[in-house]
């Protein structure tokens, strides 16, 4: 929303010597936001001067058409300047810029030699006079007392002081210069006047019967005024001030109806919207649509509408989209001769739905769905009336309306609860005299308040809160730490989330946070099927490529890697933490508990279990080479065992005992790929990709992941210590060949077993599998210990054969001699 | 034995000791002159075999011999450690400069950095930090909050939502969900701060990304004021952007908070928007069955993102959500 400084001042009293950046700190210190402050005209250098056509001499023998003209700019002598425009006629008033001015955008004008002739000057277009973006003619200057020779940068009032301000959803009633100038009024505590004053005294006569209001259905408008005015001559032009004033609020000037619609809207914010009277069969009704019919909007575009939109309709058809866009059908034309002007006061949720259903925000349903004044419907609706007829020949008719404004309610407050929530100490006295500066009657023995008309938001104490702090300005809130807690502690799973992330990055990790999207192409291509590949659907996705919400990490950093390696990386480990969805219970309709009061423990217990469960899943990716090669030598590459080591170090993190178990889980190698179980239930996979993966994504070949399921990890129980043994250890080596469908861990198993109390660790320290036949060697360190003596020779001979002659029992192993 | 021969062998053993060039040969010259099978040792073990008288005699002899032959020894072996020291060892010169790291080089995300930083400082002040679902109910999101059915943050155009669209799930907006769900589940005084990943229907861009990242803080306790608000924010700014930076609160309007306010830091010369608070709107302490007759709260919320551009000079978004290793490396693990 803009606002020129001269219209300010028409209303606000603001000291004669302040400077825009004052301005602009005082908007801000009330709660507007100054996106910018424009000085118009402050790069014009004149003279400009306005200058009548009094000669037209086409020049045809350019590629363009040129016109020569002659000028009476209140000089000597006539004037003649070169000009490529032809949107004017002898006798328009046009704007001359006498060489020696500088116009916008450094633009210097001097007297030239073109087109065989002497250009002594130039007409100016509405942009190089920097006053819009109008630039397909010169400007022709109508309904102004100018004459030639005049100063142009005054007589145009060029030279002014635009705020560009953001206003907040609450303060609908700040989308008008009414509206700003009483808060810049009140941020410098100097005079307003508001406008409305004096059209409350403003009373039209009825000359005869006009187009009738009715309000048809009262959820839609509390208050409809119709005014008619007759005898309007449509050639009548808007007068340069209104012109002016409508541009500087970056609009454009259309026609005099239209731009008077458009005034007082910028002034009052009331949206108001003109019929042609003589297309309006009977009167005109507020109701909803009712059925799907369609209809043509202003802009040209046929709309279907909803049963629910809001209308304005004759006893035919709709004539407008109400308070959002008018119909083709009723517009004002260049024939038009009767006007039916109507305001009302329309529900803002009907208004917001209406402009949203059509995907259509103008000035007016920003406005409206704000909220408006509901007084305004009368007064802005006489404000039309009357500039109307002051610059035209237009005549008031009869004027119409249905209902009444209903006001915001009268609100009793205990004023301390301002300094309380504030912590400064504001006397009853000032709360008072500060609600009354934005327009409420307060009475100060009750601390009863009845808000001003304009503020329907202000209707419990901590509204009247922020006001009272806005004006005193929140500078002045002192700076306090409150009374917290002494101790608090991230939680015991969000310790293991860092320190997992810190291990991870320690080995040489990067983290990667990629967005939770995916598509279902991607899902299947990984092989996730059933609920490792049902997911949630997005209703309104931001990328076609991305419509669902991922099942896994995985997916997400095989594009990731795909995209370093684009970028020139070779060998490298990447991790993610983060939530995964999987569609594991069905979205039931939404609970919707009534607002005001606690819901009960049942609704609240209803409500959480309705958010499906999100685990937390660690991920991580292995690239290429383990390391850098060096000087010292070359490095191997990542293999499917680092990636179960990876899983491991995360396990023995949170202290958990684990066991393996071979899986052909997609998306990794069929045949090297660990579920890691604890407690018998499995909580990470890790191995090789498949190949078709690698190959799919360009990874280099036998690229290794691992997921950990971080939710799914009981928490560490508490260690019970073992006695340490402090007596001499024995230790033994032992290989053994086994066929090469035995696992290491069957093998240990069997040895573990048969080896008795006194072993105290085994260790694979060798595997061959060059033996051929099938075959395969296994090399264990069995280490013994005894808790009260040195063990004697034979005692660990005896304990190697049994170790021995369990692995031969289980897995027909045959050790193997030197 | 006679006592001549003794002083001999101590003058052998001083003279191979002082011969011995380096502590190799000195071991070999201390194995014959001070070792088992050296003459000393021999006529120390002879003793026995003497008389009464001479073995006092001798005894005293050889006991002082072994005694000047070990002083000769010890003597040499500092000598000759200290040339292997200042001399030998300086021979064995590297060029430390080779590379010697091996490993990757890991990092963490520098988002992940600064949620653990905020975290950290608010820990310190006794605040609890409070995770929640992404995936979350609107009725969380929105209506708790007071932001009614109409409110234009509920369209399409901000929300992203979830089919079916009747449960009314969306991808929270804001971490907000998880302050009501703290107010639903516990009793006040309530000091926490909810770090999260939060959405929009928004386009990636050079400074937008429709997912992001927020922290939000929420205080709930007896008497708690504006004040106590902005001397909170005061301190959380000057962590996070140093001891100098001043802070403003500008009035704004958010549903959830009454007064609200935009926080403004002044950092590197100029004003920054920073982030949004207020006063927790009475309307939603009710919703939550806080008695606003005792208690009053404040919450504030800030865009991580953001705070990192500013504070570390990143200028375009895509350098944050791609995962360029190079990019993340930059930042350690925030230690």
């Amino acid at each position: 929303m803009r606002a020129p400084l001269s219209w300010l001042r028409e209303f606000a009293a603001l000291p004669a010597k302040i400077s825009p950046q004052e301005i602009a700190d005082a908007f801000i210190r009330v709660g507007f936001e100054v996106e910018e402050i424009i000085q118009q005209g402050a790069d014009l250098i004149g003279p400009l001067l306005i200058g009548k056509v009094l000669t037209i001499q086409e020049v045809t023998d350019q590629k363009k058409p040129i016109r020569y003209v002659g000028l009476d700019c209140g000089e000597k002598s006539t004037r003649y300047v070169i000009c490529g425009a032809t949107n004017f006629v002898v006798d328009d008033l046009v704007v001359v810029a006498i060489p020696g001015a500088v116009l916008s955008g450094n633009f210097a004008i001097s007297a030239r030699e073109t087109y065989g002739k002497t250009s002594d000057g130039m007409i100016c277009s509405t942009r190089e006079l920097g006053l819009g973006q109008e630039h397909s003619g010169i400007m022709v200057v109508t309904g102004s007392s100018l004459k030639p020779g005049d100063d142009a940068i005054s007589g145009l009032e060029i030279n002014d002081v635009i705020f560009d301000l953001a206003i907040n959803p609450d303060r609908g009633y700040a989308l008008s210069i009414r509206g700003l100038a009483r808060e810049i009024a009140g941020a410098f505590d100097c005079q307003y006047r508001d406008p409305v004053d004096a059209l409350r005294r403003l009373s039209y006569p009825e000359n005869g019967s006009g187009v009738k209001a009715t309000i048809g259905d009262p959820t839609c408008a509390s208050v409809f005024y119709l005014r008619t005015v007759t005898g309007f001559n449509p050639q009548a032009p808007s007068p340069l001030w209104m012109r002016r004033r409508i541009e500087k609020m970056g609009m454009r000037s259309i026609s005099l109806v239209v731009d008077v619609t458009n005034y007082v809207m910028l002034e009052l914010g009331q949206p108001l919207h003109a019929f042609d009277a003589k297309k309006v069969s009977g009167g005109l009704t507020i109701r909803r649509a009712g059925s799907s019919v369609e209809f043509t909007t202003l802009d040209g575009q046929v709309r279907k509408l909803d049963p629910d939109d809001m209308v304005v309709a004759d006893s035919v058809e709709v004539l407008a989209l109400a308070g959002v866009m008018g119909g083709q059908k009723s517009e004002i034309s260049e024939t038009t001769t009767d006007i039916a002007v109507e305001a009302a006061r329309f529900d803002p949720i009907a208004i917001a739905r209406n402009s949203r259903r059509h995907k259509l925000s103008t000035e007016a349903s920003r406005r409206l769905e704000r909220s408006v004044d509901p007084s305004l419907a009368e007064f802005a609706s006489a404000r039309f009336v009357q500039l109307l007829c002051e610059n035209s020949s237009a005549q008031h008719l009869s004027t119409d309306h249905d209902g009444e404004p209903r006001f915001a309610p009268v609100v009793t407050i205990d004023p301390s609860y301002i300094s309380r929530t504030l912590g400064i100490d504001v006397p009853a006295s000032q709360v008072a005299q500060i609600l009354r500066t934005i327009g409420c009657d307060v009475d100060e023995t009750t601390f009863t308040i009845d808000p001003p008309s304009w503020r329907s938001d202000l209707l419990s104490a901590a509204d009247f809160t922020e006001e009272v702090a806005r004006m005193i300005g929140y500078e002045e809130i002192s700076s306090l730490l409150p009374p917290r807690p002494l101790t608090a502690s991230l939680t015991h799973g969000q310790k293991r989330i860092r320190t997992i992330s810190a291990a991870l990055a320690a080995q040489g990790f990067t983290e990667v946070l990629n967005y939770p999207f995916t598509s279902d192409e991607l899902i299947k291509s990984l092989g996730y099927r059933a609920e490792r590949g049902a997911t949630y659907r997005l209703a309104n996705p931001f990328s076609e490529e991305s419509p669902v919400l991922r099942t896994h990490l995985l997916p997400g950093l095989l594009q990731v890697a795909q995209r370093n390696i684009g970028r020139g990386a070779k060998d490298f480990a990447i991790f993610e933490i983060g939530s995964i969805f999987r569609n594991s219970q069905k979205l039931i309709p939404a609970i919707s508990p009534a607002l005001g009061k606690k819901p009960s423990a049942k609704e609240i217990t209803a409500i959480f279990a309705s958010v499906p469960p999100q685990p937390i899943h660690c991920a991580g990716l292995l690239v290429g080479k383990i390391g850098t090669d060096s000087w010292q030598g070359n490095v191997r590459s990542f293999t499917w065992s680092d990636a179960l080591a990876y899983v491991e170090s995360i396990l023995r993190l949170a202290n958990l005992k684990w066991e393996i178990k071979r899986s052909d889980f997609a998306p990794w190698h069929p045949g090297r790929c660990a579920e890691f179980l604890v407690n018998g239930a499995p909580v990470a996979h890790a191995g090789e990709l498949h190949p078709r993966v690698v190959a799919q994504f360009a990874l280099p070949a036998r690229a290794c992941a691992f997921v950990v399921n971080l939710d799914a990890l009981p928490d560490s129980a508490i260690v019970r210590a073992q006695e340490i043994l402090t007596m001499p250890v024995a230790v033994q080596d032992l290989a053994l060949i086994v066929d090469a469908s035995v696992t290491a861990a069957e093998l240990e198993q069997a040895l573990r077993i048969g080896a008795g109390e006194l072993l105290e660790s085994i260790t694979l320290f060798d595997r061959y599998d060059k033996l051929g036949d099938g075959k395969i060697s296994l090399a264990f360190t069995l280490t013994f210990r005894a808790p009260d003596r040195t063990l004697t020779g034979a005692e660990v001979a005896q304990a190697r054969e049994g170790a021995v002659a369990s692995a031969s029992a289980k897995c027909g192993a045959v050790a193997r001699t030197a | 034995m006679r006592a001549e021969e003794i002083t001999l062998w101590v003058e052998d053993a001083r003279k191979a000791f002082a011969s011995a060039s380096d502590l190799d040969s000195l071991k070999s010259a201390r194995l014959g002159h001070a070792g088992d099978k050296s003459p000393i040792s021999g006529a120390s073990r002879t003793l026995g075999s003497l008389s009464a008288e001479e073995k006092i005699t001798f005894g005293k002899i050889i006991g002082q011999a072994k005694a000047q032959i070990a002083t000769a020894l010890e003597n040499r072996t500092l000598e000759l450690e200290n040339i292997r020291d200042t001399k030998v060892l300086l021979e064995e010169v590297v060029d430390i400069t080779l590379p010697a790291t091996r490993s990757h080089i890991g990092g963490l995300h520098p988002i992940s950095i600064i949620k653990n930083e905020i975290s950290d400082f608010f820990i310190e002040q006794g605040y609890s930090v409070v995770d929640g679902p992404e995936l979350e109910s609107g009725w969380l999101n929105f209506d708790a909050l007071n932001i009614p059915a109409d409110h234009p943050a509920r369209t399409m155009q901000d929300t992203l939502f979830i089919e079916p669209l009747d449960s009314g799930m969306v991808l929270r907006t804001h971490t907000s969900p998880v302050q009501i769900r703290t107010m639903l589940t516990q009793e006040p005084p309530i000091y926490v701060i909810c770090p999260g990943r939060t959405f929009r229907a928004d386009e990636l861009d050079a400074t937008h990304s429709p997912v992001f990242h927020q922290v939000e803080g929420l205080v709930v306790d007896r008497a708690i004021s504006m004040a106590h608000l902005k001397g909170t924010l005061d301190s959380f700014a000057h962590h996070m952007f140093g001891p100098d930076v001043t802070t403003r609160l500008r009035p704004s309007f958010f549903p959830f908070t009454e007064p609200s306010a935009e926080v403004d830091v002044f950092f590197n010369g100029r004003w920054i928007e920073w982030g949004g608070c207020g006063m927790v709107n009475p309307k939603v302490l009710e919703t939550c069955g806080i008695d606003t007759s005792q208690y009053s709260g404040f919450a504030f919320g800030m865009g991580l993102e953001r705070t990192l551009m500013v504070r570390h000079g990143i200028t375009d978004m895509h350098d944050i959500v791609e995962g360029d290793l190079r990019f993340t490396r930059q930042f350690g693990v925030g230690l």
